[in-house]
């Protein structure tokens, strides 16, 4: 087995959230919802949003395939941001994610980690139309433009952690 | 086997020319580089060529009259006279000097694409090649409107030619394909594919950034049109590449670049060009660089490449055997016999930078993800790879290691 370093990134936290991710399928009243990639590692996260009328992100969540540090950090995120106001969840910045993941990644693991991060950000701006709402959530394709979304979203904070 | 005027391949001994080889990673794990198709490390002549050029002869070259600039210039086109004769080419004016083999394809795209393709016409590519010989051609159709072509993957890694005789037509003006792929290993069968081009009345560029440093090359033999590599897959220093074309193509295509070098003359109402090769290197080429890669290729012509191959096979082999017994574990592309020395393997359930990032624990150095060749991982239906690639310094301790980390890999993940 490994001793060493490597336990740096894979703590066992990280690990448990990997294999036994929080709220990875369909949420089964999704009002919003929005997919993002990274083409550089094949990395795709889709989340699903239940944003109640008075603005609470009630239900989260995710799907995807990647690496372990891109799943684990979604799943944190999910936890994170259910019971939060949408105003808390854009306050949520990418240093906070980075913190919430909780171990130091490189420059290149950084965009792993915040790539779950992007999406929500994106999500909470991308409703569902309502014929999309009465069947699942429409999953779209990886790689499909952003900007296809079902109303213009802004684009997220871009500002990288330190 | 080696021949009178080559030394046999001894891995322990060609180490010792090799300062980074013997390194630490993390502090304790010696370093296992098996990253080399992405690059090659450089031997102690290459960097004391560096040094010896930077310390004694830099100036710049073809311009000064003083002695530095004449030193650098002699050495600047020595360095081409050893492409020449490494690559079998009929004249040094046919050997250009670039960055690396992006720009080599990018000249001849530009160049020889936007005066002679336009719409109707068709280019032939490979579902295997890099981005380096995609990229270029995408651009070129969005310019001049030609059309692009692709010879299909068969699902044994090896490109399927009973198409090519289909795909190819009078309409065909280029065939560009890679010599090996730089994911799979697979070594096309070049010959009948430059037939066939010629048959159809087509030109061929062989992007050969991963064949030149392994095996022989002759482009006269090979009869290709134009041939594209870069130094620093062969022991030379990044920042130098080559392009190799046919002395009557190269007399009549348009210049790339433009600026100073590349000129005979210049007034405010336009310009001439110069011969071949100045007028395709435009600005202050890559001196030092072009002179290590001259030092590279006499360091690699002391073996022979039966050995270099031989040797490669033997770890390429080795690795099948004991990365085939790893659970979850599957290696693309064809069997050790039919590739170069390239081994791309998924795991099921865990992401290729997982892998990379836990081998980098132990030293041991691959490449993770789709290798500059998003639509070959698309044909196998995977986003992501890992690839251990073999050079001439590596051993067989070393591919013991890395099975060996694999399969701790494989525990870590609990798989």
């Amino acid at each position: 087995m490994f001793s060493g370093p490597e336990e740096e990134i894979y703590q066992e936290h990280i690990l448990e959230h990997y294999e036994d991710p929080y709220h990875r399928g369909h949420c089964p009243r999704a009002t919003h919802a929005h997919e993002e990639d990274n083409p550089l590692c094949g990395d795709f996260i889709h989340v699903e949003l239940h944003i109640d009328p008075q603005g609470v992100v009630r239900e989260a969540y995710f799907d995807g395939e990647g690496c372990c540090i891109s799943q684990a950090a979604a799943s944190m995120l999910m936890e994170q941001i259910e019971g939060k106001t949408v105003q808390e969840v854009e306050q949520f910045r990418a240093e906070d994610m980075l913190r919430l993941f909780g171990v130091r990644l490189t420059p290149n693991r950084q965009k792993c980690c915040l790539l779950s991060w992007k999406v929500v950000q994106q999500a909470l701006y991308s409703p569902l139309q309502q014929k999309d709402r009465d069947g699942s959530a429409a999953r779209r394709s990886p790689g499909q433009d952003a900007s296809s979304a079902p109303s213009p979203a802004p684009e997220p904070p871009t500002k990288d952690a330190p | 086997m080696t021949t009178a005027d080559t030394v046999p391949l001894d891995p322990q001994q060609v180490r010792q020319d090799f300062p980074i080889l013997h390194r630490l990673v993390h502090e304790k794990f010696p370093l296992v580089y098996l990253d080399n198709a992405a690059t090659t490390q450089r031997p102690r002549q290459v960097i004391q060529s560096i040094v010896q050029t930077s310390e004694q002869h830099y100036a710049n070259v073809h311009r000064g009259i003083h002695t530095l600039s004449e030193q650098s210039t002699e050495l600047y086109e020595s360095a081409r006279r050893k492409v020449q004769q490494f690559l079998n080419a009929a004249w040094p004016e046919e050997i250009i000097f670039t960055r690396g083999t992006t720009e080599s394809i990018n000249l001849v795209a530009r160049s020889w694409g936007d005066a002679n393709t336009g719409p109707g016409d068709e280019i032939l590519l490979t579902e295997m090649e890099h981005h380096a010989n995609l990229v270029p051609w995408h651009q070129l159709a969005a310019r001049t409107g030609v059309q692009l072509r692709f010879i299909p993957l068969r699902d044994d890694g090896q490109l399927d030619l009973e198409q090519l005789e289909r795909l190819l037509s009078p309409r065909t003006r280029l065939v560009a394909v890679s010599a090996m792929s730089n994911v799979l290993g697979t070594v096309p069968p070049l010959e009948r594919i430059v037939q066939a081009a010629r048959s159809a009345g087509a030109l061929v560029l062989v992007d050969a950034a991963q064949w030149v440093p392994h095996r022989p090359t002759d482009v006269q033999a090979w009869d290709a049109d134009f041939v594209a590599f870069s130094g620093h897959k062969m022991l030379g220093p990044s920042g130098v590449g080559v392009l190799y074309g046919r002395r009557e193509l190269l007399e009549r295509m348009p210049p790339f670049l433009g600026g100073g070098g590349m000129i005979r003359r210049v007034t405010l109402q336009g310009f001439e060009p110069a011969e071949i090769p100045a007028r395709f290197e435009a600005g202050t080429p890559p001196i030092v660089a072009a002179i290590g890669l001259g030092v590279a290729i006499d360091y690699l012509r002391q073996f022979s490449w039966e050995d270099i191959q031989a040797h490669e096979l033997r770890l390429t082999r080795l690795a099948h055997e004991l990365l085939e017994q790893i659970p979850g574990l599957r290696i693309l592309g064809p069997a050790p016999e039919n590739k170069g020395g390239i081994v791309s393997f998924v795991f099921r359930r865990i992401h290729a930078h997982d892998v990379a990032y836990l081998l980098d624990r132990h030293g041991v150095a691959v490449r993770a993800g789709h290798h500059c060749a998003m639509p070959l991982h698309k044909r196998y239906g995977v986003g992501a790879s890992t690839r251990a690639s073999f050079y001439l310094y590596n051993t067989e301790e070393e591919v013991h290691r890395l099975a060996e980390a694999l399969d701790q890999v494989r525990q870590f993940f609990r798989q």
